[in-house]
């Protein structure tokens, strides 16, 4: 049985931004993608009616489908000013994505011959309903939401971005975990070939990237598994086919480019706290109060800014998602639990 | 006097090339085209620029041996003055661009932050040798004013402590700068620095 507790982050009819207010933002993002890329696609999807200045995707037709019939704005900002959505240029021109380079700019230039059709993911572990599935199979059962969410980099600045995808809970449910499964971990795909990153000598990561969540926090209805961003499929840059989502958690837990997913007992490592342990927790919720060991949490530059304003806003306990989730942390330690 | 004007102009070349980097950045800024976070854009190139200066300020002493050519050494003090310009420039963006001038923030990150007392540390004495890069000073301080200017050596490695904390998960552009940086270190060791000049005579004659 199934009960609806609405939470906090529901769309209400007045969360909706009037659409004369978000297409005078759009007007002014400035235009990244010009004019031309916006009158071809024009004439396509319904879901990418909002988003005429970004440059058209390639998504295979059933994904293409999902994304039209996607639920638009499913979550969206309290403050859709405040949290305005940033430019999808940014967006997907300012990536961490070590696999393809460290540099910003690296994913943009280096991701492209990323083949992610076709692309299977293995559920594993502690599951009665694992396997092997192909992205098709794997994605379709769900309906796609659009969801708003801010994304804080535990670099110190945050953009927000329209996410398109589904809960993770669902697939979890899908998968019938058995009574044993605490933990889920993710892994990237690995593929030196085609990842740049992964053929560095010097890199500290250990391939594959993992990342892991606690079941609850895996089973939470803010967290995403994504498969579009701007009414679009995701640019590989930005994690393609298929990437994690967890608002109130710092960027680096939204691992990308999935290939699998283990219901396990154990807490995973994740990648950055088997790099450097002292700076990178296994939790990683956004904290203002918990520093960096090499810079301040308290504060973060929201993106896009300029030159002299670094447009510097104060971070908010998990990221503002607080009142959703912060009941999962009840009693822990976060200066330990970090 | 044609002589004259021809170590002019190679001054002139020099100085146009160590401006062009900063003028590149600052148009691509104003063209919208540093990405959507100029600031740090700016932090880290000048950064490395920095970096870049030393290292060629560094490589006159062993390229003059090896080659005997005096422009080399008429650059040096240009050169080294430049390093300190770019680490001036690194210090004013970050406390610019990156902190929006919270003095209260820029004073206690500077306190708190290890990688960031090391950069100031190298900036320190970066403008201790830029305050005595004049005939006075070395006229003042004699014999001192070399062993003063050795100081440029702990400098790069300050310098290169600073690069190595910033990495966050791949060493291989630090690798490359520390390389270099040993490479050039490397032609001051007794032993080398004595073949050097015998190199060239080796390389004229082949």
């Amino acid at each position: 049985m199934l009960i609806k507790i609405a939470k906090p982050s529901d769309l209400r009819e007045s969360d909706v931004t009037p659409e004369s207010v978000y297409l005078s933002r759009r007007r002014f993002m400035g235009g990244m993608a010009g004019l031309g890329a916006g009158l071809a696609l024009s004439g396509r999807a319904k879901a990418s009616a909002d988003y005429s200045d970004v440059p058209n995707g390639d998504a295979p037709a059933w994904l293409q489908g999902k994304i039209d019939a996607s639920r638009r704005r499913a979550i969206v900002p309290d403050d859709p000013e405040k949290d305005a959505i940033a430019p999808f240029g940014d967006a997907s021109g300012y990536n961490n994505f070590y696999e393809f380079g460290t540099g910003k700019s690296d994913p943009a230039r280096h991701a492209d011959g990323l083949e992610t059709q076709p692309w299977s993911v293995v559920i594993d572990g502690e599951v009665n309903n694992g396997g092997r599935f192909n992205l098709e199979d794997f994605a379709s059962p769900s309906r796609f939401e659009e969801r708003i969410y801010r994304l804080r980099c535990v670099e110190a600045w945050s953009m927000v971005i329209p996410w398109l995808g589904i809960s993770l809970a669902d697939v979890i449910k899908r998968a019938e975990p058995t009574s044993k499964a605490r933990y889920v971990r993710f892994e990237t795909l690995v593929d030196p070939e085609q990842m740049p990153g992964q053929r560095s000598s010097f890199s500290l990561i250990d391939w594959p990237y993992v990342e892991g969540l606690r079941l609850d926090e895996a089973m939470h209805p803010l967290t995403l598994l994504a498969l579009g961003m701007y009414g679009r499929e995701l640019p590989n840059q930005n994690g393609a086919p298929l990437r994690l989502v967890v608002p109130w958690k710092y960027g680096f837990k939204s691992i990308k480019s999935i290939v699998r997913i283990s219901l396990v007992e154990e807490q995973p490592v994740n990648s950055w706290q088997r790099i450097a342990a002292e700076e990178y927790g296994f939790y990683a919720n956004v904290n203002p109060q918990v520093d960096h060991p090499r810079w301040s949490q308290a504060t973060e530059r929201r993106l896009p800014n300029s030159l002299f304003n670094p447009n510097t806003i104060d971070t908010r306990m998990f990221n503002g998602y607080a009142d959703e989730v912060a009941e999962m942390y009840a009693g822990m330690d976060l200066r330990k639990h970090f | 006097m044609a002589a004259q004007r021809k170590w002019q102009l190679w001054r002139i070349g020099v100085f146009l090339a160590a401006l062009a980097p900063l003028a590149l950045w600052s148009w691509q800024v104003a063209h919208n085209a540093a990405g959507p976070e100029p600031g740090r854009y700016l932090l880290l190139n000048i950064g490395l620029g920095g970096l870049w200066m030393l290292l060629l300020t560094l490589s006159l002493t062993p390229l003059t041996k090896l080659t005997r050519w005096k422009g080399f050494a008429l650059i040096r003090r240009q050169l080294g003055l430049w390093t300190l310009a770019y680490a001036t420039l690194h210090l004013l963006s970050y406390a610019l661009f990156i902190l929006g001038l919270d003095w209260a923030m820029l004073g206690s990150e500077l306190v708190k932050r290890p990688y960031i007392v090391v950069g100031m540390l190298a900036l320190i004495g970066l403008t201790a040798l830029g305050a005595t890069s004049n005939r006075w000073s070395m006229r003042r301080l004699g014999k001192r004013w070399k062993l003063l200017h050795k100081l440029s050596y702990p400098i790069l490695g300050l310098i290169l402590l600073h690069f190595f904390w910033g990495v966050r998960a791949d060493l291989g552009e630090w690798f490359l700068y520390a390389t270099a940086a040993a490479l050039i270190m490397a032609t001051r060791l007794p032993p080398v620095a004595r073949r050097l000049p015998r190199l060239r005579q080796r390389l004229i004659s082949t």
